[in-house]
């Protein structure tokens, strides 16, 4: 990973810490991704992957460090590298009283997308919207919504997207059928995906590499593949209860952690 | 039948005082609701003894005449100062109760960008809001305000000067402090309606008062209204120095909308735009 030229990673974070009245929600946390690669940022509640994500974003300013995003310093010109990325969070919504058209078009021109009706019709096509994309937001289903939240992350066709649990609160069905899309998507455009998930098959289905993190720094770092490996386990989801629970001191090499 | 049952059944204090606590604990948490609860009665009480000051205590025989004569134009531009802010913190606020902010944010959409829509918006809802109104008061009482002719106009952008310029604080107060500063959308211009002396002179105030009132644009608009209803007479001089401080107004407006912006990302608020 060290290894790589500059230009090749999407995000690149150095020594950053983020704290909140005196108490770290990040640690000096330092990780790059490579574009075009498909990564997973893990870990329990209040492990720092929301602030992590809200900061590579440009929400959130960290305290010390600095995170760069196609290059560029985020807390100097995100402005230079937000028409190339696009997010999806459960954090945000879209305007309720606005019809799935009315928002997408907006979002559109925010963006600066050319032929913005075409690409209206191309999503709707791409990710099923037709039979409600006249209808106001507010009325839709949680995976009519979701599927909604991720055309407007596409509506750019970004390289970069940045995914907070694109599939929190799905049926099986539903959620699968979004990662396809997802994968879909990464190998049509190339596009680097960052998504944090408490699902772990999607984690192994989508990704390929895992960042494993508690009390706001990375404790281990690899492919799905090799991690399981390292822990001696058939699954991300014990491999997941391992470091949380603290396992991960224990049983990991210290070069895994990164 | 379905009323009487949900009526019927024990009554428990515990429950009443279980919500009662909820409300507490939200107004201990936010101090912007807590200043509302003190801050309309002081408004009004300020306000209303000023009048009565210039009313009834006012040497000039013609004073009630004055303050009769000029008080539906004080009105209607009152609500254009209120509604001019009104409009741009209610376009913010859409965004605030559909959780948009952090998709705006994310988007290519600057600041500045930002603030032009919100200004264009507060002009397009203040053009819904008053003109019908304006049409009513030449119906009901024979008040044209467009008779002002020039000096509405300068009247109006003045007025609308000062009304983005506090907008712009409450918007920034909304990012760096969520819904909790939503009251400010609604209350805060009403602090400027006793020192602007929308009603009366700015003679009826405390001399200590007055040099509070000149340092405030919609003082020179309310005076200037007077001064033309009533003595037919406009000052423009008055106006270009209300346009100045407007201009520090708006400027100081912008760069606190901008540097609690950028609050609100430390803060890490902009993902968090709840209560």
């Amino acid at each position: 990973m060290g290894a790589a030229p500059a230009h090749s990673k999407a995000i690149v974070l150095s020594d950053v810490t983020k704290l909140y009245k005196g108490k770290a929600a990040v640690s000096h946390l330092s990780f790059s991704i490579a574009q075009g690669s498909v990564t997973a940022l893990l870990g329990g509640n209040g492990a720092g992957k929301t602030t992590t994500i809200g900061m590579i974003m440009g929400l959130i300013l960290p305290t010390a460090g600095t995170v760069r995003v196609l290059g560029v310093d985020m807390a100097v010109d995100r402005h230079a590298v937000l028409g190339r990325m696009n997010f999806e969070s459960p954090y945000v919504d879209m305007p309720h009283r606005l019809t799935v058209r009315q928002n997408l078009t907006i979002f559109a021109k925010l963006y600066g997308v050319a032929r913005v009706k075409n690409r209206v019709a191309e999503l709707a096509e791409d990710l099923a919207l037709g039979d409600f994309l006249d209808r106001p937001s507010g009325q839709l289903s949680a995976g009519q919504k979701t599927r909604v939240a991720l055309a407007k992350a596409l509506i750019n066709e970004p390289e970069l997207l940045l995914l907070d649990e694109p599939t929190a609160s799905l049926d099986p069905d539903t959620a699968d059928w979004i990662r396809a899309r997802l994968e879909t998507y990464r190998r049509r455009l190339g596009a680097t995906i960052l998504l944090a998930s408490h699902n772990m098959a999607e984690v192994e289905r989508l990704c390929d590499r895992v960042i494993f993190m508690n009390a706001g720094s990375v404790v281990a770092d690899d492919t799905p593949q090799a991690l399981l490996a390292r822990f001696g386990r058939d699954d991300l989801e014990d491999v997941f209860l391992d470091v949380i629970r603290g396992q991960a001191a224990r049983s990991v090499p210290k070069e895994s952690v990164r | 039948m379905s009323v009487i049952t949900e009526l019927g059944g024990s009554f428990s204090p515990g429950r009443v005082g279980a919500m009662v606590l909820r409300y507490i604990y939200l107004l201990r948490s936010s101090w912007p609701r807590v200043a509302d609860l003190i801050y309309w009665p002081t408004v009004q009480m300020i306000t209303w003894g000023f009048i009565q000051t210039f009313v009834s205590h006012s040497s000039a025989p013609s004073a009630p005449m004055v303050a009769a004569g000029s008080l539906i134009g004080a009105v209607m531009l009152w609500d254009i100062l209120f509604r001019g802010q009104l409009g741009f913190s209610m376009s913010f606020l859409e965004e605030m109760y559909s959780r948009n902010i952090g998709n705006l944010m994310m988007s290519p959409l600057r600041p500045l960008e930002f603030v032009a829509a919100l200004i264009a918006m507060s002009l397009l809802r203040l053009a819904i809001a008053i003109v019908p109104v304006t049409a009513l008061a030449v119906l009901f009482f024979g008040f044209n305000l467009w008779g002002l002719g020039l000096a509405l106009a300068a009247f109006f952008i003045n007025l609308m000067l000062t009304g983005w310029a506090v907008g712009l604080l409450v918007a920034g107060l909304l990012l760096r402090n969520g819904l909790g500063a939503e009251a400010l959308a609604w209350s805060l211009m009403f602090i400027l309606m006793p020192l602007t002396c929308v009603y009366y002179p700015v003679s009826v105030l405390p001399s200590w008062l007055q040099p509070v009132a000149l340092l405030l644009p919609p003082t020179y608009v309310f005076e200037g209204l007077r001064a033309l209803l009533i003595e037919h007479r406009f000052s423009a001089g008055d106006m270009a120095i209300a346009f100045g401080i407007n201009a520090v107004l708006f400027a100081g407006g912008l760069i606190a909308f901008l540097m609690l912006l950028e609050s609100a990302k430390r803060l890490g608020s902009l993902l968090q735009t709840g209560e």
